[in-house]
């Protein structure tokens, strides 16, 4: 498979100064599903505003099938976008906001009737043709923009949180219609969310980013089980993010105690994140245990009950399918495969 | 119940400053000097039918400048960071601050024969060319006092376009060119259509710049209905008769119009 957009050491810098993006470089491949994950205002809309043209980067490059497309304005790429804030035509009714990318490429009305038609149903918008677009509710206005955007098969099309204004239930259903058109229509789709249940279910590969810094790249697996940093751990589910060290490869010491782990290669003493996702902590009688804590809270989730435990130095997040009782003091353990040993990372240290 | 009472004031005052003039032109227009009804007048008006078509075509003709300049000037103005819209907003409102007479007699002294404009085109050489008393002198004069009239109303809907919808058009493939003929003037019709009424009509009405810029030659409606009420040739019910058939002119063309502008936005 060949990338089908690269980017290249994309810095982004406001008139203000201030840096958005700082040195992105990551290659989609084609055919890719991508997502983009990370909180509120660390660069994903920027990042798609640089792929669809509306933006130049201050400094890098954006290749697009290898081509250089740093200048190249938008209505000239085979890209296209489900905007954040939808951007449909006032002027236009639901139907012809839909077509309006096929009108101007001149398609054949028989052809436009037809793919138009076949939008319509797949976002469910059926007998809203001639609806005008300010008379839709927010979630129907998504679904124009997504099939707006959609009808015209681009090579790459680029989804900016598409389902957020969706109930539940219609944006699992779209979750899974959208994954797969994209893979009917072999499409490369790069998509933007912060719902990280969301982008472990529908992507192939996951970008996780954070004030302007990729974080880590990989698989939903990947991410999931091997984060790469504290951040990534704290992100992508619920975790327990301690400070340790490593005083010998395989050993890690933290809340004052020492647990097998399976990482090696550390400087010996060198301070680390120890991550342990909260459904990895055993819970064990306290009197067979290393590590006690005294139950706080229990809340049930549906499939389990989750805990918090104040232990020594940490509040614990456990899930476990029994619940013990408020107040109780219980034991915790952990198997050595569930500690995740991650390198502190430099400078702007993560809080966790 | 409540808006009702809150505009009576304005109910009271058009019946009285609307309603009863336009009753009293129409019973002028269709009465003699003593009274009686008369279909004269209304028949008269017709051999004045060149003066119509000329003010009808000068009219038309600077509403259509006003147009071609205001447009790109509205729209740059609409894309401007905002706390610079205001600024340029006001300069281009600032001649409406001076005294209307006083910007034509000043146009007055521009464009004679031995004004300002020749002087200078005197000294590389050229002219004295004819500038003032000609139909194009009153055509500058209506595009320079109304140009802000056409710019106010396509500025307010222009700056409600959001950008993110001239991203879209761009996004689906758009050019510059198509964008614009595609999304921003559909979406700014509203404003095309109420700048347009609001030049119009006061420049096929208007007496002052025909007379000041247009010298005895360019008589528009405007003058022939002064000149029936003030003028030597004094005769009220003729000028009645004409403001009419101007009304009904005026009208005729508004309802043209309106049919160009979406539903929820007509002008009478
Ligand atoms: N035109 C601009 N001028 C200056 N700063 C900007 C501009 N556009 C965005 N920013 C800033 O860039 C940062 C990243 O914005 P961006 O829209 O890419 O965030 P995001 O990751 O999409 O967030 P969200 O999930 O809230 O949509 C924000 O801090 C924002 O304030
Ligand atoms: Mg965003």
């Amino acid at each position: 498979m060949d990338n089908i957009v690269s980017l290249k050491n994309i810095v982004v810098e406001f008139e203000d100064g201030e840096r958005i993006l700082k040195n992105i470089s990551l290659d989609i491949k084609d055919k890719e599903f991508v997502t983009f994950l990370g909180p509120s205002g660390c660069g994903k809309t920027t990042t798609l505003r640089i792929i669809a043209g509306f933006l130049e980067p201050t400094s890098g490059d954006v290749l697009f099938e290898g081509k250089r497309i740093n200048s190249l304005p938008p209505h000239k790429r085979n890209v296209n976008t489900v905007f954040q804030r939808y951007a449909l035509f006032p002027h236009l009714n639901v139907y012809e906001n839909i077509a309006f990318g096929l009108r101007v490429k001149k398609v054949p009305e028989k052809e436009i009737v037809k793919r138009v038609g076949e939008m319509l149903e797949l976002v469910n918008l059926m007998g809203f043709e001639k609806r005008s677009v300010n008379r839709l509710s927010g979630g129907q206005q998504q679904r124009v923009a997504i099939a707006r955007a959609l009808v015209n098969h681009p090579k790459v099309l680029l989804l900016d949180e598409p389902l957020g204004a969706l109930d539940l239930k219609l944006r699992k259903e779209m979750q899974t219609e959208l994954r797969k058109i994209q893979q009917a229509l072999e499409l490369t789709f790069v998509y933007v969310t912060h719902d990280q249940e969301e982008a472990l279910t529908m992507s192939d590969t996951i970008v996780v980013m954070n004030e302007g810094i990729i974080q880590q790249v990989g698989s939903p697996t990947d991410i999931y089980n091997e984060p790469e940093n504290a951040f990534v751990a704290d992100f992508i589910g619920e975790s327990n993010i301690i400070n340790g060290c490593m005083p010998e490869d395989c050993i890690v010491e933290f809340t004052g105690r020492r647990f097998a782990c399976v990482d090696k290669g550390f400087a010996p003493n060198e301070m680390v994140d120890v991550v342990i996702r909260p459904e990895d902590v055993q819970v064990i009688p306290a009197d067979k245990a290393k590590l006690t804590g005294i139950v706080e809270s229990v809340v049930f989730k549906g499939v389990h009950y989750e805990m918090v435990v104040d232990g020594v130095d940490h509040e614990w997040i456990i899930h476990s399918t029994k619940a013990e009782p408020v107040g109780s003091m219980i034991g915790m353990a952990f198997d050595p495969f569930d500690i995740h040993i991650m390198k502190k990372s430099e400078g702007d240290a993560y809080e966790a | 119940m409540k808006l009702k009472v809150l505009s009576a004031p304005y109910l009271v005052w058009m019946v009285i400053f609307i309603v009863v003039p336009l009753l009293m032109v129409a019973y002028f227009a269709f009465t003699n000097e003593s009274g009686g009804f008369t279909m004269e007048n209304i028949s008269n008006v017709g051999q004045y039918a060149n003066i119509f078509v000329r003010s009808i075509w000068l009219s038309v003709i600077a509403t259509l400048i006003c147009l071609l300049i205001a447009y790109p000037v509205a729209f740059t103005l609409s894309r401007m960071e905002k706390h610079k819209q205001g600024t340029m907003m006001m300069l281009v409102m600032l001649p409406m601050w001076m005294n209307f007479l006083l910007r034509t007699y000043a146009w007055m002294t521009l464009l004679g024969n031995n004004g300002i404009i020749n002087n200078i085109l005197g000294f590389f050489g050229l002219g004295p060319f004819k500038l003032i008393n000609t139909s194009g002198a009153v055509v500058l004069g209506m595009v320079y006092n109304y140009l802000p009239f056409m710019i106010l109303p396509l500025y307010s809907v222009m700056e409600k376009i959001d950008k993110s919808v001239l991203e879209a058009a761009q996004d689906l493939g758009c050019s510059s060119r198509s964008t614009l003929f595609r999304v921003i003037i559909p979406l700014s019709l509203p404003g095309i259509t109420s700048g347009i009424t609001m030049v119009f009509v006061p420049a096929i009405s208007t007496f002052i710049i025909s007379r000041m810029l247009g010298g005895g030659s360019n008589l528009l409606i405007g003058d022939l209905i002064e000149m029936q009420f003030l003028g030597n040739s004094y005769n009220p019910n003729l000028g009645a008769a004409i403001s009419l058939v101007l009304m009904v002119i005026i009208l005729v063309i508004m309802t043209i119009m309106n049919q160009f502008s979406p539903d929820d936005q007509v002008l009478i």
